[in-house]
Protein backbone atom coordinates (compact mmCIF):
# COMPACT_ATOMS: atom_id res chain seq x y z
CA UNK A 1 0.00 0.00 0.00
CA UNK A 2 0.71 3.26 -0.90
CA UNK A 3 0.67 6.46 1.62
CA UNK A 4 -2.62 8.07 1.21
CA UNK A 5 -3.05 12.04 1.77
CA UNK A 6 -6.77 13.38 2.63
CA UNK A 7 -7.77 17.42 2.44
CA UNK A 8 -11.24 19.57 3.43
CA UNK A 9 -10.84 22.01 1.38
CA UNK A 10 -13.79 24.86 1.60
CA UNK A 11 -16.12 25.09 -1.98
CA UNK A 12 -15.25 28.22 -3.13
CA UNK A 13 -13.36 28.72 -6.44
CA UNK A 14 -10.31 31.15 -5.16
CA UNK A 15 -9.16 28.11 -3.60
CA UNK A 16 -8.92 26.51 -6.84
CA UNK A 17 -5.06 28.12 -6.99
CA UNK A 18 -4.16 26.49 -3.28
CA UNK A 19 -5.70 22.81 -4.39
CA UNK A 20 -3.60 22.84 -7.70
CA UNK A 21 -0.25 23.60 -5.65
CA UNK A 22 -0.92 21.14 -2.80
CA UNK A 23 -1.56 18.55 -5.35
CA UNK A 24 1.46 19.27 -7.63
CA UNK A 25 3.73 19.20 -4.29
CA UNK A 26 1.67 15.48 -3.39
CA UNK A 27 2.38 14.50 -6.35
CA UNK A 28 6.15 15.20 -6.76
CA UNK A 29 6.99 13.99 -3.18
CA UNK A 30 5.01 10.77 -3.61
CA UNK A 31 5.26 9.46 -6.88
CA UNK A 32 8.20 9.02 -9.59
CA UNK A 33 5.30 11.06 -11.66
CA UNK A 34 7.10 12.91 -14.98
CA UNK A 35 5.91 16.56 -15.10
CA UNK A 36 3.89 15.96 -18.00
CA UNK A 37 1.91 13.42 -16.33
CA UNK A 38 1.80 16.06 -13.21
CA UNK A 39 0.88 18.59 -15.03
CA UNK A 40 -2.13 15.85 -16.08
CA UNK A 41 -2.81 15.35 -12.86
CA UNK A 42 -3.33 18.90 -12.19
CA UNK A 43 -5.58 20.09 -14.77
CA UNK A 44 -7.90 16.74 -14.57
CA UNK A 45 -7.92 17.52 -10.69
CA UNK A 46 -9.07 21.69 -10.95
CA UNK A 47 -11.77 20.14 -13.55
CA UNK A 48 -13.10 17.16 -11.00
CA UNK A 49 -13.12 20.15 -8.83
CA UNK A 50 -13.84 23.03 -10.18
CA UNK A 51 -17.44 20.85 -11.26
CA UNK A 52 -17.70 19.98 -7.56
CA UNK A 53 -17.70 23.05 -6.38
CA UNK A 54 -20.00 24.34 -8.88
CA UNK A 55 -22.72 21.53 -7.47
CA UNK A 56 -21.96 23.05 -4.10
CA UNK A 57 -22.63 26.87 -4.72
CA UNK A 58 -26.27 25.82 -6.34
CA UNK A 59 -27.33 24.45 -3.09
CA UNK A 60 -27.97 27.40 -0.47
CA UNK A 61 -24.57 28.82 1.65
CA UNK A 62 -26.11 27.16 5.04
CA UNK A 63 -25.80 23.61 3.73
CA UNK A 64 -22.52 23.89 1.76
CA UNK A 65 -20.21 21.83 2.68
CA UNK A 66 -16.30 21.15 1.83
CA UNK A 67 -14.81 19.05 -1.12
CA UNK A 68 -12.96 16.40 0.30
CA UNK A 69 -9.47 15.10 -1.59
CA UNK A 70 -7.71 11.82 -1.27
CA UNK A 71 -4.96 11.08 -2.92
CA UNK A 72 -3.39 7.63 -3.05
CA UNK A 73 0.46 7.65 -4.01
CA UNK A 74 2.55 4.63 -5.61
CA UNK A 75 5.41 5.05 -7.36
CA UNK A 76 3.94 4.82 -10.55
CA UNK A 77 0.63 5.49 -10.25
CA UNK A 78 -1.80 8.77 -8.24
CA UNK A 79 -5.21 8.57 -7.48
CA UNK A 80 -6.57 11.56 -6.85
CA UNK A 81 -10.58 11.43 -5.74
CA UNK A 82 -12.62 14.63 -5.51
CA UNK A 83 -15.83 14.18 -3.27
CA UNK A 84 -18.76 16.78 -2.69
CA UNK A 85 -22.14 16.39 -0.98
CA UNK A 86 -24.30 17.92 -3.89
CA UNK A 87 -26.43 15.46 -5.25
CA UNK A 88 -25.81 13.09 -7.75
CA UNK A 89 -24.34 13.83 -11.30
CA UNK A 90 -25.32 11.33 -14.64
CA UNK A 91 -21.95 12.03 -16.31
CA UNK A 92 -23.80 9.71 -19.27
CA UNK A 93 -26.55 12.22 -19.14
CA UNK A 94 -24.29 14.44 -21.43
CA UNK A 95 -24.79 15.22 -24.42
CA UNK A 96 -21.92 14.60 -26.98
CA UNK A 97 -20.31 17.72 -28.77
CA UNK A 98 -20.75 17.65 -32.54
CA UNK A 99 -17.36 17.30 -33.79
CA UNK A 100 -14.99 20.33 -34.05
CA UNK A 101 -15.53 21.06 -37.77
CA UNK A 102 -19.36 21.82 -37.77
CA UNK A 103 -20.28 25.53 -36.91
CA UNK A 104 -22.44 24.43 -34.46
CA UNK A 105 -19.38 23.38 -32.04
CA UNK A 106 -19.17 27.14 -31.25
CA UNK A 107 -22.49 26.77 -29.67
CA UNK A 108 -20.79 24.41 -26.52
CA UNK A 109 -19.31 26.96 -24.48
CA UNK A 110 -19.60 25.15 -21.65
CA UNK A 111 -19.16 20.88 -20.66
CA UNK A 112 -16.06 20.87 -22.22
CA UNK A 113 -14.29 19.81 -18.79
CA UNK A 114 -15.63 15.99 -19.26
CA UNK A 115 -14.14 14.96 -22.68
CA UNK A 116 -10.84 17.02 -21.47
CA UNK A 117 -10.85 14.46 -18.26
CA UNK A 118 -11.30 11.57 -19.98
CA UNK A 119 -8.46 12.77 -22.68
CA UNK A 120 -5.73 13.66 -19.81
CA UNK A 121 -6.35 10.51 -17.17
CA UNK A 122 -5.79 6.74 -17.42
CA UNK A 123 -8.79 6.03 -15.39
CA UNK A 124 -11.52 8.27 -14.46
CA UNK A 125 -14.74 7.06 -12.85
CA UNK A 126 -17.65 8.48 -11.42
CA UNK A 127 -20.02 7.18 -8.82
CA UNK A 128 -22.67 8.19 -6.10
CA UNK A 129 -21.19 8.07 -2.94
CA UNK A 130 -22.71 9.48 0.85
CA UNK A 131 -25.01 12.50 -0.12
CA UNK A 132 -23.66 13.46 -3.44
CA UNK A 133 -20.26 12.04 -6.20
CA UNK A 134 -17.02 10.88 -6.10
CA UNK A 135 -15.00 11.28 -8.89
CA UNK A 136 -11.81 9.42 -9.49
CA UNK A 137 -8.73 10.08 -11.33
CA UNK A 138 -6.20 7.89 -11.71
CA UNK A 139 -2.58 9.39 -13.79
CA UNK A 140 0.44 6.66 -14.15
CA UNK A 141 3.82 7.38 -15.04
CA UNK A 142 3.46 6.34 -18.44
CA UNK A 143 3.34 9.43 -20.94
CA UNK A 144 0.18 9.09 -23.39
CA UNK A 145 0.69 10.35 -26.69
CA UNK A 146 -2.32 13.12 -27.30
CA UNK B 1 -5.47 35.52 -7.39
CA UNK B 2 -6.26 38.22 -9.73
CA UNK B 3 -5.66 37.89 -13.72
CA UNK B 4 -3.19 40.48 -15.15
CA UNK B 5 -5.10 41.56 -18.19
CA UNK B 6 -3.44 44.71 -19.85
CA UNK B 7 -5.05 46.04 -23.49
CA UNK B 8 -2.83 47.86 -26.14
CA UNK B 9 -3.47 48.42 -30.05
CA UNK B 10 -0.87 47.02 -32.49
CA UNK B 11 -1.53 47.09 -36.22
CA UNK B 12 -4.89 47.70 -36.10
CA UNK B 13 -5.79 44.96 -33.40
CA UNK B 14 -6.42 45.15 -30.05
CA UNK B 15 -4.00 43.01 -27.76
CA UNK B 16 -4.91 41.63 -24.37
CA UNK B 17 -2.29 39.71 -22.57
CA UNK B 18 -3.15 37.89 -19.55
CA UNK B 19 -1.19 36.84 -17.19
CA UNK B 20 -1.59 34.53 -14.12
CA UNK B 21 -3.69 31.25 -14.12
CA UNK B 22 -7.36 30.92 -15.71
CA UNK B 23 -9.79 29.07 -13.58
CA UNK B 24 -13.55 29.24 -12.74
CA UNK B 25 -12.19 31.70 -10.13
CA UNK B 26 -10.72 34.04 -12.93
CA UNK B 27 -12.27 33.71 -15.90
CA UNK B 28 -15.64 35.69 -14.91
CA UNK B 29 -12.61 38.95 -14.94
CA UNK B 30 -11.10 37.55 -18.50
CA UNK B 31 -14.81 37.21 -19.83
CA UNK B 32 -15.86 40.66 -18.66
CA UNK B 33 -12.71 42.44 -20.55
CA UNK B 34 -13.27 41.02 -23.77
CA UNK B 35 -16.90 41.29 -23.66
CA UNK B 36 -16.29 45.08 -22.60
CA UNK B 37 -13.86 45.34 -25.75
CA UNK B 38 -16.12 44.24 -28.00
CA UNK B 39 -18.67 46.78 -26.72
CA UNK B 40 -16.58 49.34 -27.63
CA UNK B 41 -16.33 48.34 -31.21
CA UNK B 42 -12.95 46.55 -31.13
CA UNK B 43 -13.95 43.41 -32.51
CA UNK B 44 -10.19 42.10 -34.18
CA UNK B 45 -8.83 40.60 -30.74
CA UNK B 46 -5.41 39.10 -30.08
CA UNK B 47 -4.98 37.42 -26.56
CA UNK B 48 -2.22 36.76 -25.77
CA UNK B 49 -1.56 33.62 -23.50
CA UNK B 50 2.22 33.60 -23.23
CA UNK B 51 2.27 34.44 -19.63
CA UNK B 52 -0.70 32.15 -18.61
CA UNK B 53 0.82 29.26 -16.57
CA UNK B 54 -2.68 27.08 -15.89
CA UNK B 55 -5.66 27.31 -17.98
CA UNK B 56 -8.96 25.27 -17.61
CA UNK B 57 -12.20 24.22 -19.51
CA UNK B 58 -14.04 27.56 -18.69
CA UNK B 59 -11.03 29.88 -20.14
CA UNK B 60 -11.90 27.77 -23.29
CA UNK B 61 -15.56 28.02 -22.70
CA UNK B 62 -14.99 31.97 -22.96
CA UNK B 63 -12.51 32.06 -25.38
CA UNK B 64 -15.22 30.16 -27.80
CA UNK B 65 -17.84 32.53 -26.42
CA UNK B 66 -15.91 35.60 -27.15
CA UNK B 67 -14.77 33.94 -31.10
CA UNK B 68 -18.77 33.21 -31.61
CA UNK B 69 -19.90 37.22 -30.79
CA UNK B 70 -16.85 38.57 -32.28
CA UNK B 71 -17.13 36.83 -35.73
CA UNK B 72 -20.81 37.84 -35.84
CA UNK B 73 -20.22 41.14 -35.47
CA UNK B 74 -17.87 40.91 -38.56
CA UNK B 75 -14.00 40.35 -36.45
CA UNK B 76 -11.84 37.96 -35.56
CA UNK B 77 -9.84 36.43 -32.28
CA UNK B 78 -6.42 35.12 -31.98
CA UNK B 79 -4.65 33.43 -30.03
CA UNK B 80 -1.19 33.88 -29.06
CA UNK B 81 0.80 30.91 -27.04
CA UNK B 82 4.32 29.34 -26.97
CA UNK B 83 3.33 27.32 -23.69
CA UNK B 84 3.32 23.29 -24.70
CA UNK B 85 0.68 22.88 -21.41
CA UNK B 86 -1.57 25.34 -23.33
CA UNK B 87 -1.36 24.46 -26.76
CA UNK B 88 -2.17 20.91 -25.57
CA UNK B 89 -5.66 21.92 -23.75
CA UNK B 90 -6.35 23.25 -26.74
CA UNK B 91 -5.00 19.94 -29.20
CA UNK B 92 -6.77 17.57 -26.60
CA UNK B 93 -9.88 19.63 -27.15
CA UNK B 94 -9.28 20.20 -30.97
CA UNK B 95 -10.39 23.56 -30.52
CA UNK B 96 -6.92 24.36 -32.26
CA UNK B 97 -8.93 23.99 -35.69
CA UNK B 98 -11.30 25.86 -34.17
CA UNK B 99 -8.84 28.74 -33.25
CA UNK B 100 -5.75 30.86 -35.10
CA UNK B 101 -3.28 29.87 -32.55
CA UNK B 102 -0.25 32.29 -33.25
CA UNK B 103 3.32 31.86 -31.81
CA UNK B 104 4.03 35.69 -31.31
CA UNK B 105 1.59 39.12 -31.72
CA UNK B 106 3.44 40.20 -34.66
CA UNK B 107 2.64 36.73 -36.68
CA UNK B 108 -1.08 36.89 -34.95
CA UNK B 109 -1.36 40.69 -36.05
CA UNK B 110 -0.16 39.80 -39.94
CA UNK B 111 -2.34 36.55 -39.50
CA UNK B 112 0.59 34.25 -40.10
CA UNK B 113 -0.88 31.53 -38.59
CA UNK B 114 1.31 28.21 -37.75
Amino acid sequence: MGDRIELDVPARPEYLSLIRAIVTMIASTGSKLPDPRIEDLRLAVTEACANAIDAERRKPEAQRMPIVLRCDLESDLVAVEVHDEAGGFDPDALVPHPPVTKPDRLKFERGLGIPLMRELTDHLEFRREGGGTTVRIEISAHLRTA
Amino acid sequence: MDLGLAVREEGGWTVLAVSGEIDIATAPSLREKLHALLADDRRNLVVDLDDVGFLDSTALGVLVGVLKRARTEGGELRIVTTQPRVRKVFEITRLDSAFDLCSTVEDAVRGTRE
